[in-house]
């Protein structure tokens, strides 16, 4: 039930797109008005999202078990597990943002018949978002052709590696297919683990339909209908030049795929995908271990109002006494 | 805000990432927001061997279909739905009407930033 709604809102956005621009011609909603309006929300929202964040005192840092802690000299420190000067915890930062550290570690257990429990690595989770990550970030700086003119020499550069298997015109791009079986592979991971699909929610296939929606549009635009790129281009240069062009003569599959991007930017701050700017506010991460050599004041601390003992003793001295309980002070 | 100067450090770094090419146009004088025109033969030589709006998206797929048919099968003639024969040849018959490569074919392919690698082998001027 949970797949088939977060199916359906990515048909009907699908269907939106269709309707609104190849039936409805509304190229200017679709083409500029809704960019404009999810890039808004993407920025605003994440900026949103994290100062909240930041707004939230840690006082406290968070060793976690998996390396020793800077102790007496003779012991050795694990520096990346458990730093304890900035510039390691940054050094852990760096290898946790671009390498995913913490999915590495990801285990599986597992009942084997005769009841025994047991541990063991599991990697694929790791692979597969790393796989994601890193192809969807080479995708989106192919993208770059179609806003910055003159197209940037890196940029080319990316692309011809990326196409260099040379097979077909336009080349098939390595990272466009890998990006696809990676969302595909984190589908099934769903869908076939008993115990990930019990706590799968439609917020966890929505964002995954939505970009298989993504790339297949993008793959079809590419190598099946292709549309006309100098009006691609237009519109996207259009947009950044705050000078909004129509684009006569691209398909309206390319509005549908240019739909579904504004939808996953409108999408973003709101949902699970804000783990973007998260890891970068995880307390369990981004803090020096120092908690036995610096003293951190917890910035909560209130003056409470208390009542001690004795003051109470002297306001119900007389009832006190009158029951006949014993006192402190006579 | 706690550790408020990373923060804003992060978000506005974030913010101008996000915006950049916005940035990098503006400080480009905000050109390339109109597609290049392209210079087209004189009528008098004559019709494309397909439909010009075909062409313009799916150029490629032509090229590619007479390379492999012209190197593998030695197919080198076409007769067209006009009934017209041409020769399948880039540099013979694209580049006799379309002499001028820097003037058509380049326009679109900077552009886009797309780079093909037709003349990596082939010569530019028809005649050659």
């Amino acid at each position: 039930m949970k797949i088939v709604i977060s199916l359906a809102a990515v048909l009907a956005l699908f269907l939106l797109a269709w309707l609104g621009v190849g039936v409805l011609d509304l190229k200017t909603l679709f083409g500029t008005v809704l960019p404009y309006v999810a890039l808004a929300l993407f920025v605003g929202g994440v900026v949103y999202r994290v100062v909240r964040w930041a707004a939230v005192p840690v006082p406290f840092r968070i060793p976690t078990t998996c390396g020793q802690q800077r102790s007496l000299p003779w012991i050795k420190q694990s520096r990346l597990e458990n730093p304890h000067t900035g510039l390691e915890a940054f050094l852990r930062m760096v290898l946790e943002v671009l390498c995913f550290r913490s999915l590495l570690r990801n285990t599986k257990a597992e009942v084997r018949p005769g009841g025994r429990l047991i541990q063991g690595s599991s990697k694929w989770l790791w692979a597969g978002a790393l796989a994601f990550h890193w192809c969807f970030l080479v995708v989106l700086v192919r993208h770059l052709r179609f806003f910055i003119e003159p197209v940037p020499g890196c940029v080319q550069l990316v692309a011809s590696l990326d196409g260099f298997l040379q097979v077909g015109v336009p080349a098939m791009t390595v990272t466009s297919l890998v990006l696809f079986g990676a969302l595909l592979f984190l589908l099934l991971r769903r869908l076939v683990t008993a115990q990930v699909r019990y706590i799968s929610l439609p917020a966890d296939y929505f964002p995954l339909f939505l970009l298989l929606s993504i790339v297949a549009t993008g793959l079809l635009l590419r190598h099946v209908v292709r549309t006309d790129l100098s009006a691609v281009k237009e519109v996207a240069m259009g947009l950044v030049t705050f000078s909004p062009a129509t684009g006569e003569g691209a398909h309206w599959l390319f509005y549908a795929h240019l739909f579904f991007v504004s939808v996953l930017l409108a999408y973003f701050p709101f949902s699970k995908l804000m783990h973007m700017g998260g890891v970068f506010l995880s307390p369990t991460r981004n803090l020096a271990i120092n908690n036995r050599a610096a003293r951190h004041i917890n910035p909560w601390d209130y003056p409470v109002k208390v009542h001690t003992y004795e003051e109470y003793e002297e306001e119900f001295r007389e009832k006190l006494k009158t029951a006949g309980v014993p006192l402190e002070k006579e | 805000m706690y550790d408020g100067g990373k923060v804003v450090l992060g978000l506005a770094l974030f913010a101008a990432l996000c915006t950049s090419p916005m940035w990098v146009s503006a400080a480009r004088g905000g050109g390339g927001a109109e597609a290049p025109e392209l210079e087209l033969p004189p009528p008098a030589s004559g019709k494309c061997v397909r439909d010009g709006a075909w062409m313009r998206n799916s150029h490629m797929e032509l090229l590619n279909s007479w390379r492999d048919e012209v190197v593998r099968e030695g197919i080198r003639r076409e007769r067209l739905a006009d009934g017209r024969e041409i020769e399948r040849s880039l540099t013979q018959t694209c580049l006799g009407c379309h002499t001028d490569k820097t003037q058509f074919c380049d326009r679109c392919h900077d552009y886009v930033g797309v780079k093909p690698f037709c003349f990596d082998c082939h010569v530019d001027k028809a005649g050659g």
